[in-house]
């Protein structure tokens, strides 16, 4: 009896102890200052930064009011909802004071006191610096108030416990701010600053542990997020042709460059986002990824050319003759790519306005997943609700799982030096 | 040689797998129905459906085809008959030249096996793959949803 109680005793301090450590104190609420309150041009800096951050891609449901949250990220551990950024004081940030803005920035924690989940990148947006935050707190302070609460989050236990985030934070979270490397040029570091920072890239091209957390030593090294294959910036670039600090400006801002890739999935509203942040932010941004994606090696240069040389003959005749289709799956694959594909991407390229990608300069066809190929192919490629843009249709009536397999796997034969993926069922 | 389902029979096609169902229905078939419009899959003048889902017959090859169902504008009736579909937009006068109208009635015919009631909105999302130049808009959305009306009653 007496162990008992003494057990009891030491697990109930623990919790208390526990509760005491994860413990923040709210903020006071304010009164929300109105929109006079704020310096136009510092709003219009704001905008331009919350376009660096992407704020809309959680904030904003496609067609809904901005900012007003609601838009379902899966993660592992359940389903978390964008919340509402907007200026109410109810459901919004309406009454939170600047010092609060900063805070929740910067280490994780909402006005209350309670911890925010790390959906909510607050690993990067530490190091963002006084004047940014400010003009993010402008902008979003502008915006028009949205009277409405997002869904809640759905997690499982024990991740919805949120005093367990105090935990994570000591084992994942540094609260710091960004220094410059004097050794590297002004854009550089505005890069690095951006990248590692308010753009937050590491979120989704950084493979994370088990706990959620991105691996420190992985750093942009590519990673499976929401069913897409975020490729890698680092040396592991799976870009046949290497990226030149041009083609990446010109990826970000307008979510396409002819000789590499098109913006879809997450990625889409990135760019769609980037296209109005200020240009020099994101040539900034394309130099310092250039940068991460190390120097031309020969082994580089040799898989471009062998990329360009099949481009440039009849893709499918050239990689037709060399695979041989040895298999009726091969052969069962080349027939849906002349049929559905090839009109666009290969004998039909002028005609089509010359818009369609030449695939066997397509990253998708050589990253190491076939996931984003996957989703393109079922679900085309459609501009934002509203926007004008390319378009690809989708095909996921048109193939069943069979001939799905059976074109993923003669698609691969077209992107010179990449192995077969495997485990395609 | 293919074979698949056509509007309820088996039919049976002597070409190269790659050919495009379109060629197949028009050229092959003679099913004039599906229309070629732009041949890219941007237009939805040839959508048909196969199995249960409206696709761009013009990008759908015959190989991707083999064994599974299709239906055409002609599987939803005849000019002496009209099905449900066919009547609703002939009440609602829903065709100015026409030529976008059978994609139109193959994918609303795919919306309403799924959902036999849909909204305006649902309705235009589906749709949306599929152009008119003429602009009877207003028109297909009204008759879409007489459509989805007399399915109900039948």
């Amino acid at each position: 009896m007496r162990w008992a109680l003494a057990i009891f005793a030491v697990v109930v301090a623990g919790i208390a102890a526990f509760l005491a450590f994860a413990w923040r104190p709210a903020l006071d609420p304010v009164a929300a200052p109105g929109r006079d309150a704020f310096d136009p041009q510092l709003v219009a800096r704001g905008r331009e930064l919350a376009a660096v951050g992407d704020c809309a891609g959680c904030h904003t449901r496609p067609g809904g009011a901005p900012f007003a949250g609601g838009v379902a990220l899966a993660t592992p551990f359940g389903t978390l909802f964008g919340t509402n950024i907007t200026p109410d004081p109810k459901f919004g940030i309406g009454n939170w004071s600047e010092a609060a803005f900063r805070r929740a920035m910067r280490e994780g924690v909402a006005r209350d006191g309670r911890h925010l989940y790390p959906a909510f990148p607050y690993g990067h947006f530490t190091l963002l610096d006084d004047a940014d935050i400010a003009a993010l707190y402008a902008y979003f302070m502008t915006r028009e108030p949205v009277n409405a609460a997002p869904p809640e989050h759905e997690l499982a236990f024990p991740f919805n416990l949120r005093p367990l985030l105090a935990g994570w934070k000591r084992l994942y979270f540094e609260e710091r701010r960004f220094q410059a490397d004097a050794s590297k040029s002004a854009q550089w570091n505005r890069g690095a600053y951006l990248v590692r920072g308010l753009g937050h890239c590491g979120a989704c091209h950084t493979p994370r542990n088990r706990l959620g957390a991105e691996h420190k030593h992985r750093q942009l090294a590519g990673a499976l997020v929401e069913g897409w294959y975020a490729p890698a910036l680092n040396e592991a670039s799976p870009s046949p042709i290497p990226w030149t600090p041009e083609d990446l400006a010109t990826y970000l801002a307008t979510g396409i460059a002819e000789r590499h890739a098109m913006a879809a999935g997450p990625m889409q509203t990135v760019t769609h986002e980037l296209g109005r942040a200020a240009p020099e932010d994101v040539r900034a941004i394309a130099a310092y990824i250039h940068g991460t994606m190390g120097p031309l090696t020969q082994a580089r240069e040799a898989r471009a050319r062998a990329a360009i040389d099949l481009a440039r003959r009849e893709p499918s005749a050239a990689a037709g003759s060399s695979v041989e289709l040895r298999d009726a799956r091969l052969r069962l694959g080349k027939a849906l790519y002349l049929g559905a594909c090839a009109s666009c991407h290969e004998r039909g390229r002028e005609l089509s306005s010359g818009g369609a990608l030449e695939l066997p300069l397509a990253v998708a066809l050589y990253e190491p997943e076939p996931a984003s190929l996957v989703n393109i192919i079922r679900d085309g490629i459609q501009p934002p609700p509203g926007e004008t843009g390319r378009w690809m249709p989708g095909f996921a009536g048109a193939f069943n799982e069979e001939q799905m397999l059976a074109l993923l796997t003669y698609l691969r034969t077209l992107a010179p030096g990449a192995p077969p993926w495997q485990d395609l069922e | 040689m293919t074979a698949f389902n056509l509007n309820g029979r088996v039919v049976q096609v002597d070409a190269d797998p790659a050919t495009p169902l379109l060629y197949a229905l028009r050229d092959h078939l003679e099913l004039n129905g599906a229309k070629f419009g732009c041949g890219l899959g941007q237009c939805g003048a040839c959508t048909v459906m196969l199995d249960r889902e409206a696709v761009f017959s013009c990008l759908v090859p015959l190989s991707a085809v083999a064994g599974r169902h299709v239906k055409t504008v002609e599987g939803l009736g005849s000019a002496d008959e009209p099905g449900p579909m066919q009547r609703a937009f002939i009440e609602e006068q829903a065709a100015q030249c026409g030529y976008c109208i059978p994609g139109m009635m193959m994918r609303a015919q795919a919306l309403l096996e799924r959902n036999d009631a849909p909204s305006d909105e649902e309705i235009r999302r589906a749709l949306a793959p599929n152009l008119c130049r003429c602009g009877t808009h207003m028109r297909i959305l009204r008759a879409v949803h007489r459509a989805a009306g007399f399915m109900k009653k039948a």
